[in-house]
C-alpha cells in the first residue's frame, strides 16, 4: 500500500461497520458508520489515527478486537502478520498478540481490585512481580494494585490501563486515546514507552485526536473523516502543506498553532445524512460534480489518499 | 486509616436503621388510622349479633372502656403503642388469646413457608435469569422468558387452586388443606406430616416468585454483559466462562440481592392467598380472618409485624450491600 | 485499492427484531378488542349469568356450554364473561385513579422543592413497606369491606411505583440542556412544562397506566377471592373462583380452570402490550 518495504503487521482493507437502528421506533435504517476503511501498520512502526470525534476511531479498534456491539454488521479484511483473520481467530489472538488500551476509564470492572484485573485474575508469583514492576514503571504507588477503580484518580486509571497492555508480549498495541487525564510528563512517558515498543520491531496503532502529539511520536498518520481514511501520510509529509494530499488534511494542517491557527469552520456530516461520493465534498473548496461518484484510493508519494483532485 | 473508613460504614448502617424504625412507626400510625376509620364495630364483632341485643347499658360501657372507644384517637394510639413496645399487642377477638401469642404461633408456620419459597425462588430465579440473559435471544432464553412472563401474569390463588386440583384431588399425592391433620394433637404431628403440608403452598409461592426474580436478573445480566468492562475483558482474551465468573456474577450479585430482599413483601402477599387456598394456618390466613371478622388488634399486630419483616429485609439488604460493595464499604458514596 | 474487492464478514448483527411497532400495535389492538368484547358480552349476558337451570347442573364443558355449568346449572361461560367484565371495569377505574395520583405526586416531588420531594419519597417508601395485599385488606376494612371498599382500596394503593418513575423522569429532564437553556431564555415555567416536559413524560405515564391495569385487576380479584367486597350477587372473577373452591374436591375442575384462565389472558395481554410499548419508547431497554 505504501512504498515502505517493511513487513506488514496489520493491514485492514475495506472495513465497513453499520448499525441497524430504528427511526422513532418505526423504520429500520442501516447506519453505515465506517465504510471502505483501509489502514496498515508495519513492523517497527507507530501509526497514529487522527480524526474528529465520532469519525469511527474507537469502532475501528473494536473491530480489530472483535468487540463491536451486537447490533452491528461488520465486514472487511483484517490481515495480521500475513494471516487473514476471522472472528474465531481474533478471539484467540486478542489479549495475547493484539492488546487494547481502551478509551475510557469505565473499561475497568468497578467491583474488582485493579491489580487483579491487570493480572487477568491470575495470582502467580512472577505475574504478580511483573505487574508490580509495571506499576512502578508508570509511577503508580505500591499499594495501587489493592485498590478499586473508584479509588483511583483519572490519571492513575490511565496508567493502570497502560500497564495492563504491557503485561504480556504483544505484537500489536492498539491504544485508544490513552493520554487524556495524564499530566504532560506522564503522557510523554507513555508515548516514549510506545515508541520503544515499536522500535523493538512491533507495531502500535495510536488513536488520538491530538495531531500535535501524533506528529511528535508517530511514523505515519492516518487521517479519518466521517468513517473512512481520507489519507495515510508519513509524518515528514506534515512539514509542508504541499506534501500533504487531501484537502481535509490540509485544512487540519492549517489549523495547527504553528501553521497559523486557521480554524476550519463546519462539522463532519452526521452518518444519517452522508453526502454521495466523497464525504468531505460539501466542505471542500475543490469540489466538482465528479466528487459525487465513488472515490477510489490512490497512492501518491508513498501515501494513500481518497481524493480525485489529489496530486 | 481503616478506622475512619469503618466509622463511615457504621454511620451508613446506623442511618439505614433509624430510617427503618421511623418508617415502621409511620406504618403503625397509618394502620392504626385505617382500622380506626372502619365502620366495623369492635363490640359487635366481639359479642356477636345476639350478644349485642342482650347487652345492657353498664356492660356496653364496660366494653367501650375496654376497647378504649371513649378515649380520643391520639391517646388511644399512644396507649396502643406503649403497650405494643412492652410486648402487649392486645387480645385477639376471634382467637380470644393475646395477639402476641397468636402471631408468634402463626408466624412460625408462615415463616417456614415463606423462607422455603423465598430461598427456592431466589436461587432458581437467579440461575434462570442469569442463563437467559447470557443466552439472550436463543431458545433457552425464550423458554425462560416465556415461562416468567406467563407466571408473572398468573393469579397466585388460581395457580394454587390448579395445584390443589392436580396434586391433591387427582393425584392424591398431597393432603387437601390444614397444615396439621385434623384430630391429631400437635405433639403427635411428625416432621414428615408438616412437610407434606408445606410442599404445595411452598411450590406455588416459589413458582410465582421465580418469574419476577428471573425477569429482573435477566435484564441486569443483559445490561452487565454490554458494559464496557465486559467488552474490555473480552478484548483481554478472557474466556466467556471467566467473564461470567469474574465480572458478570459479581456485578449482578448486588442488584440481585436487593431484589431478593425486596421480594419479601411480595412473598408475604402471595402467602396470604396461598394459605387461604391450602388452609395453611399462618399469618396470612389469620390476617384474612381478622379483616373479615373485624379483629382489630390482630389485624393491627399483623400489619406492623409484616411491615417490620419487610423493613428488616430492606435493612439487611442495605447492610449486605455495604459489606459487599467496596464503594460503600470503603466509604466513598452515600455519605 | 478497489472498492469491489471481496471482503469477509466479520460480524453479523445479532438483533433482527420483529418490527417493534407492529408488535406493540398487535398487542394493544388484541388487548383492547378483548376488553371491548368482554365488556359487551358481559353486559349482554348479565341475565344468562344468573339464570339457574336445575336440569343442567354440574355439566362438563361441552359445545353447548364451553365452560360447563355450575352446581346451580348456571352457564359458566356467561358467568366468567360477566365476572371478568365487572373486574375489568373496576380495574380500569382503579388504574386510572392510581395513575392520576402518581402523576400528581411524581410531578410535585420533582418540581416543588426538596422538602416536598423528601416527604413524597418517604410516603412512597412507607406505602411500599406494607405488603400490598395486606394494605388492600386494611383499606377495604377501613371502608367497611363492601364493593366501594374494594374499588377505593385498589385505586388508591397502586401509585407508588409509577410515582417513582415519573419523579425520576422529570428530574432527569430538568437536567437536560435544552430544558435548562429554555429556562435561561426566560421561557415561563408553564411553557417549558407544556412544550418540553409533557411530550417526554406522557409516554412514560401511558406505559405506567397500561401496566397498572393488569396489577389492579389481579389485586381486585385477589381481594374479592379472599372475601372482601363484591357481594355474591355481583360476582367478580375472584368470587367465582372462591366459590369454586368448595366444589374442587368433587372433581369439578372446570369451575376454576376457565375463569382463571380468562383472567390470566386478560392480564397477560396487557402486560405484553405495556412492556412492548415501553420498549418502543425506550429502545435500549433490555426487555425484549
Ligand atoms: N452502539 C452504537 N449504536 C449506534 N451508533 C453507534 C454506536 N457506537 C458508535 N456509534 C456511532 O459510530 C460513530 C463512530 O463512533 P466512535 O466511537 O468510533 O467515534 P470516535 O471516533 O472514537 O469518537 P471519539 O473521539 O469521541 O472517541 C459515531 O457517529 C457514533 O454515533
Ligand atoms: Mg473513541
Amino acid at each position: 500500500m505504501t512504498c515502505l518495504d517493511h513487513k506488514h503487521i496489520l493491514q485492514i482493507d475495506n472495513l465497513s461497520v453499520s448499525f441497524t437502528q430504528y427511526e422513532r421506533g418505526l423504520r429500520q435504517i442501516d447506519l453505515k458508520v465506517i465504510h471502505n476503511l483501509n489502514v496498515s501498520v508495519h513492523e517497527g512502526e507507530l501509526v497514529a489515527v487522527v480524526g474528529a470525534s465520532g469519525s469511527g476511531k474507537s469502532l475501528l479498534a473494536h473491530s480489530i478486537l472483535g468487540i463491536l456491539p451486537p447490533n452491528c454488521n461488520a465486514s472487511g479484511n483484517i490481515i495480521f502478520d500475513g494471516e487473514l483473520l476471522d472472528a474465531a481467530r481474533i478471539r484467540q489472538l486478542r489479549g495475547k498478540e493484539i492488546v487494547l488500551v481502551p478509551q475510557s476509564v469505565s473499561y475497568l470492572d468497578p467491583l474488582q481490585k485493579v491489580g487483579l484485573q491487570v493480572r487477568k485474575g491470575r495470582n502467580d508469583k512472577h505475574i504478580r512481580r511483573k505487574q508490580e514492576e509495571l506499576f512502578s514503571l508508570y509511577d503508580l504507588p505500591e499499594d495501587t494494585g489493592g485498590l478499586y477503580p473508584f479509588e483511583l484518580s483519572g490519571g492513575m486509571t490511565r496508567r493502570v490501563l497502560l500497564s495492563e497492555a504491557m503485561m504480556g508480549n504483544p505484537r500489536l498495541i492498539i491504544a485508544d486515546e490513552p493520554t487524556p487525564g495524564l499530566h504532560l510528563e506522564a503522557a510523554q512517558n507513555a508515548m516514549s514507552h510506545f515508541r520503544q515498543f515499536a522500535d523493538q520491531g512491533q507495531g502500535v496503532l495510536l488513536i488520538t485526536h491530538d495531531i500535535d502529539l501524533a506528529l511528535k511520536v508517530a511514523d505515519r498518520i492516518a487521517v479519518f473523516y466521517a468513517g473512512t481514511t481520507v489519507e495515510e501520510a508519513l509524518v515528514t509529509d506534515f512539514q509542508s502543506i504541499d506534501t500533504l494530499r487531501h484537502p481535509y488534511t490540509k485544512a487540519l494542517w492549517r489549523a495547527l498553532p504553528q501553521n497559523g491557527f486557521h480554524p476550519f469552520p463546519g462539522n463532519q456530516p452526521y452518518v444519517k445524512d452522508m453526502p454521495k461520493g466523497c464525504p468531505f465534498g460539501p466542505r471542500c473548496h475543490q469540489f466538482t460534480p465528479e466528487c459525487e461518484e465513488d472515490i477510489p484510493e490512490h497512492i501518491i508519494r508513498c501515501g494513500t489518499v481518497r481524493c480525485i483532485h489529489a496530486e | 486509616m481503616n478506622t475512619r473508613l469503618y466509622s463511615k460504614f457504621y454511620k451508613y448502617v446506623g442511618q439505614s436503621f433509624v430510617k427503618a424504625i421511623l418508617l415502621l412507626l409511620a406504618v403503625s400510625i397509618l394502620s392504626f388510622t385505617l382500622v380506626s376509620l372502619s365502620p366495623v364495630d369492635p363490640i359487635r364483632s366481639y359479642v356477636g349479633e345476639v350478644g349485642m341485643a342482650n347487652l345492657n347499658e353498664t356492660n356496653l360501657a364496660k366494653l367501650e372502656a375496654h376497647f378504649g372507644l371513649d378515649t380520643p384517637p391520639v391517646e388511644r394510639y399512644w396507649n396502643w403503642l406503649t403497650d405494643f413496645i412492652q410486648g402487649d399487642m392486645g387480645t385477639s377477638l376471634i382467637y380470644r388469646q393475646p395477639v402476641a401469642d397468636v402471631i408468634s404461633v402463626k408466624f412460625m408456620n408462615s415463616f417456614l413457608l415463606m423462607i422455603t419459597a423465598w430461598t427456592c425462588s431466589g436461587i432458581i430465579g437467579f440461575i434462570l435469569g442469569t442463563i437467559a440473559g447470557l443466552y439472550r435471544g436463543r431458545w433457552i432464553d425464550k423458554l425462560i422468558k416465556g415461562y416468567s412472563l406467563l407466571l408473572a401474569s398468573t393469579p397466585t390463588f388460581w395457580l394454587a387452586l390448579i395445584f390443589l386440583m392436580v396434586f391433591s384431588v387427582e393425584l392424591k399425592i398431597f393432603p387437601i388443606g390444614l397444615s396439621v391433620p385434623i384430630g391429631v394433637a400437635a405433639a403427635e404431628v411428625t416432621v414428615l406430616d408438616s412437610l407434606r403440608h408445606l410442599i404445595l403452598p411452598a411450590l406455588t409461592l416459589s413458582a410465582v416468585g421465580v418469574a419476577n426474580i428471573a425477569l429482573h436478573t435477566r435484564e441486569k445480566m443483559i445490561d452487565v454483559m454490554e458494559e464496557d468492562y465486559v467488552l474490555f475483558a473480552r478484548a483481554r482474551g478472557e474466556s466467556q466462562l471467566s467473564i461470567v465468573k469474574q465480572h458478570a456474577l459479581r456485578n449482578i450479585a448486588l442488584p440481585a440481592m436487593t431484589l431478593q430482599f425486596a421480594s419479601l413483601s411480595e412473598i408475604f402477599g402471595g402467602s396470604i392467598l396461598v394459605e387461604q387456598v391450602f388452609s395453611y394456618p399462618g399469618l396470612g390466613q389469620a390476617a384474612v380472618s381478622a379483616g373479615l371478622d373485624g379483629d382489630i388488634p390482630l389485624l393491627l399486630g399483623i400489619a406492623v409485624i409484616s411491615a417490620a419483616l419487610v423493613f428488616t429485609g430492606n435493612l439487611i439488604a442495605n447492610i449486605l450491600y455495604g459489606v459487599i460493595d467496596p464503594r460503600i464499604r470503603r466509604g466513598s458514596v452515600h455519605g | 485499492m478497489d472498492d469491489t474487492l471481496v471482503t469477509s464478514p466479520l460480524q453479523i448483527s445479532k438483533r433482527k427484531r420483529l418490527n417493534q411497532r407492529s408488535k406493540t400495535i398487535i398487542y394493544l389492538v388484541l388487548g383492547l378488542t378483548f376488553l371491548l368484547l368482554i365488556a359487551v358480552a358481559g353486559t349482554l349476558l348479565s341475565h344468562a349469568a344468573i339464570t339457574t337451570n336445575f336440569m343442567q347442573k354440574n355439566l362438563l364443558p361441552s359445545l353447548q356450554y364451553p365452560f360447563g355449568t355450575d352446581w346451580l346449572g348456571r352457564d359458566m361461560l356467561a358467568r366468567t364473561l360477566r365476572g371478568l367484565s365487572i373486574s375489568i371495569v373496576i380495574g380500569l377505574f382503579a388504574s386510572f385513579i392510581s395513575a392520576m395520583i402518581a402523576a400528581i405526586l411524581g410531578t410535585a416531588a420533582a418540581t416543588l422543592g426538596k422538602t416536598v420531594d423528601e416527604v413524597i419519597t418517604w410516603l412512597v417508601d412507607l406505602v411500599m413497606g406494607i405488603p400490598h395485599l395486606l394494605l388492600l385488606i386494611l383499606i377495604s376494612f377501613a371502608l367497611g369491606k363492601g364493593t366501594f371498599g374494594v374499588i377505593v382500596a385498589v385505586a388508591i394503593s397502586h401509585w407508588p411505583a409509577l410515582t417513582r418513575v415519573i419523579r425520576a423522569e422529570i428530574l432527569q429532564l430538568k437536567e437536560t440542556n435544552y430544558v435548562k437553556i429554555a429556562g435561561k431564555m426566560g421561557r415561563g415555567k408553564l411553557e417549558i412544562a407544556v412544550k418540553h416536559m409533557v411530550p417526554h413524560v406522557f409516554p412514560q405515564f401511558l406505559v405506567g397506566l397500561i401496566l397498572l391495569f393488569p396489577h389492579a385487576i389481579l389485586h381486585e380479584a385477589a381481594l374479592t377471592f379472599l372475601g372482601f367486597g363484591l357481594p355474591p350477587e355481583q360476582p367478580g372473577i375472584g368470587i367465582i373462583l372462591s366459590e369454586s373452591m368448595r366444589y374442587l374436591s368433587l372433581g369439578m375442575w372446570w369451575l376454576a380452570v376457565f375463569p382463571g384462565l380468562a383472567l390470566l389472558i386478560t392480564v397477560l395481554l396487557f402486560d405484553l402490550a405495556g412492556g412492548s410499548l415501553r420498549k418502543l419508547i425506550d429502545p435500549y431497554s433490555a426487555q425484549d
